[in-house]
């Protein structure tokens, strides 16, 4: 009995939201085949991006905000290779390679400032995100077309400086990774490459923990301090986490927007922090802890409610703009109340 | 000399260059020849317009929670109180004071809530303060569309359920403060009514430090032992501290929306918690002191590079380059003070 109640508190949120899913699903009378297919897709697209969150999380640095910084990287990439008519794979491999160099260097200022702010990491690396936002804006707003040379006219605003609302991707590289291997079932298409892509991380993630490297992150992430005293640079270690994070919400974000198929210039990388940690979250991972599975689970259960809840909030109240603004406050809600449960363990720690 | 490098030492480095860059943005808007009476007015208007939300953030960051990132928070309170004077027809000077009764009323209940929460998450208050900022403005999206407002001026035309975006409010309270006893100097307009108000309420909160309870919350930002050790107890000083911090923060906001004549509904308390966190840091502030005047600088300061840096730097770039430079000063500005704080803090 006590037994059970603790597995039942340690996954209170999962439970919760499957419950909240199952019943919206119910509420919403979605054709079941329809949302399979969209959870299939939204399995292979988001599931990368959520996965680079956890190494942060074992590292102790909490739920890395800073992941937009990846994205804006990738974003960056993906806008010169549509540029230079890079098509087809060697236009994402193109992409990826380039987006990871810059999250390297940005991943790594990124942990030189987490380490000045021990204890603030999660409220620095959001604000950092959002500084980056304007760095991001500046040079893509008014620095590219001007200064940095740009050929594509039509992406261009009408002055021919700054980017467009929306760069397309068809045509160049939108789908390239999804159409390479499509295995139908039904009316289900599934792309097995993408899915491919984030079984490949789930190993390496796993084998990391392994080595070296793998062990100082997580005694980095239980004590600093002990782990300092036992010789390990713990500066260095997290600032390593910081970097591998960063690289992988790069190449997650390329994945992303293949399948999306158009970069939506100045809000893409935004959404893209808020949903990744929700869905982490909800899956049943902490502040402090978090697995593969929670990231697999937390994808299933956060889309399965956010195909849904337009509906369901029709179906209920006669407005789909509740169900949007109600899919949006869940998002904010369980980050809130992962957030105060960190909060609340922590305080309780050190009494 | 001396006194005055030591005068320099105590002055904030980015406060330094900000003021720097804004005294070069002068120079600058004389050469290209833009008005300078007309900068000034819009100037003063914004500062006594954002004022009373900088505010806000000394109790909060005094009492050792750091600045109160769950604005929005105490905002929705004071939209709340301001819709329900709309809906009563209330207009001029009535309106606006009942808005400011209601809105008072109502953020002292969920700022003692908010303090609960806060106390319980003790030394994760800026996280869990921003994302209840975030969560309470989504749950209340929701609301501003199920509430039985009726008002015909509030609700949507079509359908006549839920609140527009934007109300106008120059039916209702809208410029009262801005118009009451306004004059001109030689082509600046100087805002009386809005400068006394925040004059008033930086001055109350002033003197709220001085009374007991008000260097309680102090002591306890200081050193919460030796505040436990001469009979304060921490944990109502903070909760003071919070409540009083909402309460300034929906006050703040009718203020705000009197002066721009209209209410802002929806995502937008969302985009005044960052500007306000920034601006009592460049004047000067840390995340663990603060006082009335880095508020008062910091306002001054960020304000009048807002307004004179649109039109003199859209003499010099294309485009409009002031939202982008708001974004990274603001940003910048809290990064820094994040950095910085441990070697203040102790």
């Amino acid at each position: 009995m006590e037994k059970l109640k603790k597995v039942l508190i340690s996954y209170a949120v999962p439970i919760f939201f499957s419950i909240l899913c199952v019943s919206a699903v119910l509420v919403a009378k979605i054709p079941p085949l329809f949302l399979a297919s969209e959870i299939v897709r939204r399995l292979s697209r988001n599931t990368f991006l959520v996965l680079s969150l956890i190494i942060p999380i074992v590292a102790g640095l909490g739920l890395n905000f800073g992941i937009v910084l990846g994205a804006m990287a990738a974003q960056a990439a993906l806008f010169f290779v549509v540029d230079w008519k890079i098509k087809g794979i060697p236009g994402v491999l193109v992409a990826c390679l380039m987006a990871s160099a810059i999250s390297v260097v940005l991943g790594w200022l990124a942990g030189l400032v987490l380490n000045k702010a021990k204890g603030r990491e999660m409220i620095t690396s959001m604000i950092l995100g959002f500084f980056a936002n304007g760095i991001y804006q500046l040079i893509f707003l008014f620095f590219v077309g001007s200064i940095i040379p740009y050929r594509t006219r039509q992406f261009l605003l009408p002055e021919g400086v700054g980017l467009r609302n929306t760069v397309d991707l068809y045509g160049t590289v939108a789908s390239v990774l999804n159409n390479a291997w499509v295995v139908q079932i039904g009316t289900i298409r599934v792309f097995i490459l993408p899915l491919l892509i984030v079984g490949l991380l789930c190993l390496f993630i796993t084998f990391l923990f392994k080595t070296k490297l793998g062990q100082d992150i997580r005694a980095v992430g239980q004590d600093m301090h002990i782990a300092e005293v036992a010789g390990i640079d713990v500066n260095k270690v997290r600032i390593i986490a910081i970097v591998i994070s960063t690289v992988l919400a790069a190449i997650g974000q390329v994945i992303y927007l293949q399948d999306i198929g158009t970069i939506n210039t100045y809000n893409s990388h935004e959404q893209i922090g808020l949903f990744s940690i929700a869905a982490l979250l909800v899956g049943g991972a902490t502040t402090r802890k978090a697995t593969i599975w929670n990231a697999i689970i937390g994808v299933l259960l956060f889309h399965t409610l956010f195909v849904v809840a337009p509906s369901a909030g029709n179906r209920l109240f006669g407005q789909p703009q509740v169900g949007e603004f109600f899919r949006e406050f869940l998002a904010y809600a369980v980050i809130a109340f992962a957030l105060a449960m960190h909060g609340w363990r922590t305080k309780r720690i050190l009494m | 000399m001396d006194k005055f490098l030591e005068w320099l030492k105590r002055v904030d480095f980015p406060t330094l260059v900000i003021s720097l860059f804004l005294v070069a943005l002068f120079f600058v808007a004389i050469f290209v020849k833009v008005p300078i009476p007309s900068l000034l007015s819009d100037s003063i208007r914004r500062i006594g317009m954002n004022g009373v939300l900088v505010l806000a953030m000394v109790p909060t960051i005094r009492a050792g929670v750091g600045p109160n990132f769950g604005l929005p928070v105490g905002i929705i309170g004071g939209l709340l109180g301001a819709l329900i004077s709309m809906q009563l027809g209330l207009s001029g000077f009535l309106g606006f004071w009942v808005a400011v009764f209601l809105s008072v009323t109502i953020c002292v209940g969920i700022g003692l809530g908010y303090g609960w929460l806060l106390e319980k998450v003790r030394g994760q208050e800026m996280m869990v303060g921003t994302y209840m900022g975030y969560s309470i403005v989504a749950f209340m999206s929701i609301m501003w569309l199920m509430l039985p407002f009726t008002n015909p001026d509030m609700v949507w035309a079509i359908g006549g359920k839920g609140l527009r975006y934007t109300l106008a409010l120059d039916k209702y309270f809208g410029h009262v403060l801005n118009n009451f006893l306004k004059f001109k100097v030689g082509g600046v307009e100087v805002p009386t009514g809005l400068i006394l108000f925040f004059a008033g309420a930086c001055l109350l909160v002033y003197l709220f430090f001085r009374t007991k309870v008000g260097l309680a919350i102090d002591l306890v930002g200081q050193n919460e032992k030796y505040a436990i050790s001469s009979g304060v107890n921490p944990k109502r000083a903070r909760l003071v501290a919070v409540v009083l911090s909402t309460v300034i923060a929906g006050v703040g906001i009718i203020v705000y929306a009197q002066s721009y004549g209209f209410l802002q509904l929806y995502q937008a308390p969302l985009f005044m918690t960052f500007p306000a966190v920034a601006s009592i840091l460049i004047g000067g502030a840390s995340i663990r002191r603060a006082n009335i005047r880095n508020v008062v600088i910091g306002t001054v300061i960020f304000q009048t590079l807002l307004t004179i840096s649109l039109p003199v730097l859209s003499q010099v770039t294309r485009g409009d380059v002031t939202e982008v430079m708001r974004l990274i000063v603001s940003n910048g500005m809290i990064l820094y003070a994040l950095t910085r704080a441990p070697r203040e803090a102790g």
